[in-house]
């Protein structure tokens, strides 16, 4: 494994490898400003809801986009006012433009000739690199002939073969239908462990980011909001959007020991001692209704709410409460029509101190 | 027999799908077209036929128009598409007004087409008094002065037609040929030629037949000379002049050699596409 | 020399304003006793069409003045053409009164089909002249000097008139001559010469006279050899045969062949 988990992590990394960028695009009135580090090896996916800059940053990155301002180095070469066709960057795009009058195989070779590769060179590299993707029957089918998978692997395979020290694939899962998503996201997790070099994925799906990604950057409305290692990401969201993700209730507040007075309005128990703002999330499942006030109950945090709306989510039932304080809670079937919950329905909600997890803002 | 027998059907199928009010102007217009093509044909000299088409003259007339109407094709081709990927894909100041002039020659008479090209490249013309003091080369009554009018005249249909093609082609497999190192003329070349070729074919298409049928600008600017400059069109307007018989056989030569080319590019290009 | 062409021919383009101005007052008293009295002098009045060849513009034009300034209430409407087009035309039932034509020849198809009011009559003949610029920069003093290498020299397409006698012309000298190109009608081989594309043309003397100074004429001597004749006929459906008589009548006459003549044709 050529990763560097010490490093995944880490903010800034050395100037002389890996990707140092700030992108700075405009776009009429949007904005996008971001500032990008990773080190060889890393996989980063920018996570972002739809509008948020994401592909703008990778049409910067790929020289497709002007900069307004900003740097872009990789591998401690400024890249800024080099050509696209120039830069040593790969790209996957979202329908992969997959060149509909040239066979797989030529797909491939094209990176290698254009970069100088003779034709023989060129056939024999494109015809290893579809034998590694699984796809050496396919080498002389046109674009129109391949499953969704085999698309996004020739893709792939295309975007691998001019060896890039820059891979960017724009949303690489989301043309495909679910079976098959399943299957291609784990080829292009090994894929994408084997690349020695910095890839950047753009995506809008929290799982293909978190199983394909060592490190999370959230995009919302051109700026980062957050980024980490997705468990920690998952652990402690910092926005709605993120939460919601997710899946936590999340709420900001101010703490004081083992209590945080949200800004919301009640106070929430928690086992964390903290200071000063805070942030405090907890599952929806980790929250108990009843109908009568609860009186035996260990729960130190009971609030007095009524159903909103109700929505099935697998054998679960998530019910959306406002009152007291906003927040979803999910229940079995059974249990939601022993409560006979129905919208409008008054409920308390009680969450033990132990579910709830506090750290600061 | 058996084609009348196979359509009978087809024509009466969309019957009570189509209304009258479309079907009638339709009809009206279909016969419009055909019946001077039909009349044609009736009044054609089939008796002296023989005779008339095999003068040398007739031969070397259709000779030079094929030619003549290849190369202005081939001309067309060579700087009017990139021409139509100049107006397709770059921005410029001033596109617009390139745009309507690129056309302009589609709505020019071709007698005033042939006169400015007298004017810009004839012997004492603006351009062409260089090409003559420099190089020697007089264009006007000469083959290259045949090729010139009927380029100025069929180039703007290429234009026209292949530009729109680029339009209705997705930008973005250039840029995907540029992540992968293609220079903008490579990505062109290898890449956006290809998509768009079939565009190209129509757009080629309609030049060969509009240079094929060219007369005005052709006679204007190159004169009429047999074996030289008489194209078809000419041989045929000035048979008319005295011996319509002739007129009308050379006529039917033209019509069945473009409508054979036609129909025969056609099935090659049903079949790649 | 240059100055006093220059004179000429300005005092001829106010003369022929002059005489416009004239003509549209005419044309409109005329149309107002048209609506009046219906009739004119000699029964001649309404509209008359003429076809005529190209060549007979300047001069017919003048003429069908004349016409209309001697008998109120006529309109004299031309349609100047190449002689085989509007002979085509009238076969094929163009309404005319009067055919003029540049050659037997073309004549000879209209009646042949019987269209014509009794046998036509020669009212006018052309010669051929050599048209060059203006100086004659090539020194071309004949015929068998536009065989000179290097010059380019274009002719009538010999389906035209001007082009069966051009072949003529070269027959009866014994010239072998190569032309740059076989023009369509006269006026485009003219327009060669003045556009400088060709340094010579066959042409009608009456065609060089037109052109002004923009040309220069050459005679030669073979032109003898080739002149058109210019036959007129009154048309057998006329509309109008009254004024078709009359304007006949007056292109035939001493008048008529005083007008002809400033155009640079000849005498029958």
């Amino acid at each position: 494994m050529p990763k560097h988990p010490e490093t995944a992590n880490s903010g800034p990394v050395p100037a002389t490898a890996g990707l140092d960028a700030r992108l700075v695009v405009d776009r009429g009135s949007f904005r996008l400003d971001i500032a990008l580090n990773a080190a060889p090896g890393d996989v980063v996916a920018l996570l972002g809801p739809n509008g948020a800059g994401k592909t703008t940053a990778l049409r910067a990155l790929a020289g497709l986009a002007p900069l307004a301002a900003g740097h872009l180095r990789l591998d401690g070469t400024d890249l800024h006012r080099t050509a696209p066709e120039s830069r040593p960057v790969g790209v996957v795009f979202q329908d992969y433009l997959l060149f509909p009058h040239l066979t797989a195989l030529d797909n491939v070779a094209f990176g290698p000739r254009c970069r100088g590769a003779g034709k023989r060179e060129a056939r024999a590299g494109a015809a290893e690199w579809l034998d590694r993707m699984g796809l050496a029957e396919q080498a002389g089918t046109k674009p129109r002939h391949l499953s969704g998978g085999q698309a996004q692997r020739v893709a792939l395979a295309r975007a691998l073969a001019t060896h890039p020290r820059l891979l960017l694939l724009d949303e690489p899962l989301a043309a495909l239908d679910a079976r098959t998503r399943l299957e291609v996201r784990a080829q292009l997790r090994r894929h994408l462990a084997a690349f020695e070099a910095v890839a950047v994925l753009v995506t809008h799906d929290p799982l293909d980011a978190m199983v394909l990604a060592d490190r999370l950057v959230v995009v919302e409305r051109g700026l980062i909001v957050q980024e980490g290692a997705p468990s920690d990401i998952a652990r402690h969201p910092r926005t709605e959007y993120i939460a919601q993700l997710v899946g936590l209730n999340l709420y900001r507040g101010q703490a004081d020991g083992h209590t945080v007075r949200l800004d919301a309005g009640p106070a929430v128990s928690t086992t964390e001692d903290l200071s000063g703002p805070a942030f405090v999330a907890f599952p929806p499942g980790a929250v108990t209704l009843h109908r009568e006030r609860p009186t035996g109950s260990s729960a130190r945090n009971l609030w007095h709410c009524a159903v909103a709306g109700l929505e099935s989510h697998g054998d679960q039932i998530r019910a959306e409460l406002t009152g007291e304080l906003s927040l979803a809670a999910d229940l079995t079937t059974v249990a939601a029509a022993e409560l006979d919950l129905h919208p409008g329905a008054p409920v308390w909600a009680a969450v033990k101190a132990t579910q709830t997890h506090a750290y600061p803002a | 027999m058996s084609t009348q027998a196979a359509r009978k059907p087809r024509v009466r199928a969309p019957g009570p799908g189509v209304p009258l009010a479309l079907l009638l102007p339709a009809l009206l217009g279909l016969a419009f077209l055909l019946v001077p093509l039909l009349a044609l044909l009736l009044r054609a000299p089939w008796r002296s036929l023989p005779e008339q088409l095999t003068s040398p003259e007739v031969w070397e007339a259709l000779r030079l128009s094929l030619l003549c109407a290849t190369t202005a094709t081939a001309l067309s081709l060579v700087v009017g598409v990139p021409l139509a990927w100049l107006l397709a894909r770059t921005d410029f100041p001033g596109r617009g007004l390139v745009r309507a002039l690129v056309t302009l020659p589609l709505v020019l008479p071709p007698v005033v087409g042939g006169v400015a090209l007298l004017l810009a490249l004839g012997r004492n013309g603006v351009v062409g008094q260089w090409l003559d003091a420099w190089f020697g080369i007089t264009l006007p009554f000469t083959t290259a002065g045949v090729v010139l009018a009927e380029t100025f005249v069929a180039m703007p249909f290429l234009v026209i037609s292949v530009e729109g093609t680029l339009r209705a082609a997705d930008p973005r497999y250039e840029e995907a040929a540029a992540t992968l190192g293609a220079s903008r003329f490579t990505a062109f070349r290898r890449v956006t030629l290809p998509l768009v070729a079939p565009g190209i074919a129509a757009g080629a298409v309609l030049a060969w037949a509009r240079a094929l049928g060219e007369f005005g600008a052709t006679i204007t600017f190159a004169g009429n000379f047999p074996g030289r400059t008489q194209t078809m069109p000419l041989a045929v307007y000035l048979a008319l002049q005295n011996d319509p018989a002739a007129a009308i056989a050379l006529s039917l030569v033209l019509l069945a050699v473009s409508v054979a080319v036609l129909a025969g590019l056609r099935d090659r290009w049903m079949r790649a596409v | 020399m240059t100055r006093s062409a220059q004179w000429t021919r300005r005092s001829h383009r106010i003369g022929a304003l002059g005489a416009g101005a004239v003509l549209a007052l005419g044309a409109c008293s005329a149309s107002g006793s048209d609506s009046v009295s219906g009739t004119g002098g000699e029964g001649v009045s309404g509209t008359v069409t003429v076809f005529a060849a190209a060549s007979l513009k300047e001069s017919f034009t003048e003429l069908g003045e004349r016409l209309e300034k001697e008998h109120p209430g006529t309109r004299v409407t031309f349609n100047f053409s190449g002689s085989d087009a509007l002979a085509a035309g009238i076969a094929n039932g163009a309404p005319a009164d009067v055919f003029a034509a540049a050659s037997t020849k073309t004549m000879k198809l209209v009646t042949d089909h019987g269209l014509t009011e009794g046998s036509p009559s020669t009212f006018a003949r052309n010669r051929l002249e050599i048209a060059t610029a203006p100086g004659n920069p090539h020194g071309i003093d004949s015929l068998r000097d536009l065989t000179a290498p290097g010059l380019k020299v274009v002719l009538c397409d010999t389906t035209v008139p001007c082009g069966a006698a051009a072949r003529s012309a070269l027959t009866a000298g014994g010239v072998e001559l190569s032309p740059a190109s076989y023009e369509q009608d006269v006026k485009s081989a003219l327009t060669k010469v003045r556009l400088k594309e060709a340094d010579a043309a066959v042409v009608y003397r009456t065609d060089v006279r037109a052109a002004g100074d923009k040309v220069e004429g050459v005679e030669f001597s073979e032109s003898a050899e080739a002149v058109n004749d210019y036959p007129i006929a009154r048309l057998d459906d006329a509309p109008n045969p009254e004024a078709a008589k009359a304007f006949v009548k007056l292109v035939t006459s001493p008048e008529g062949r005083e007008v002809l003549g400033a155009a640079g044709f000849l005498a029958p």
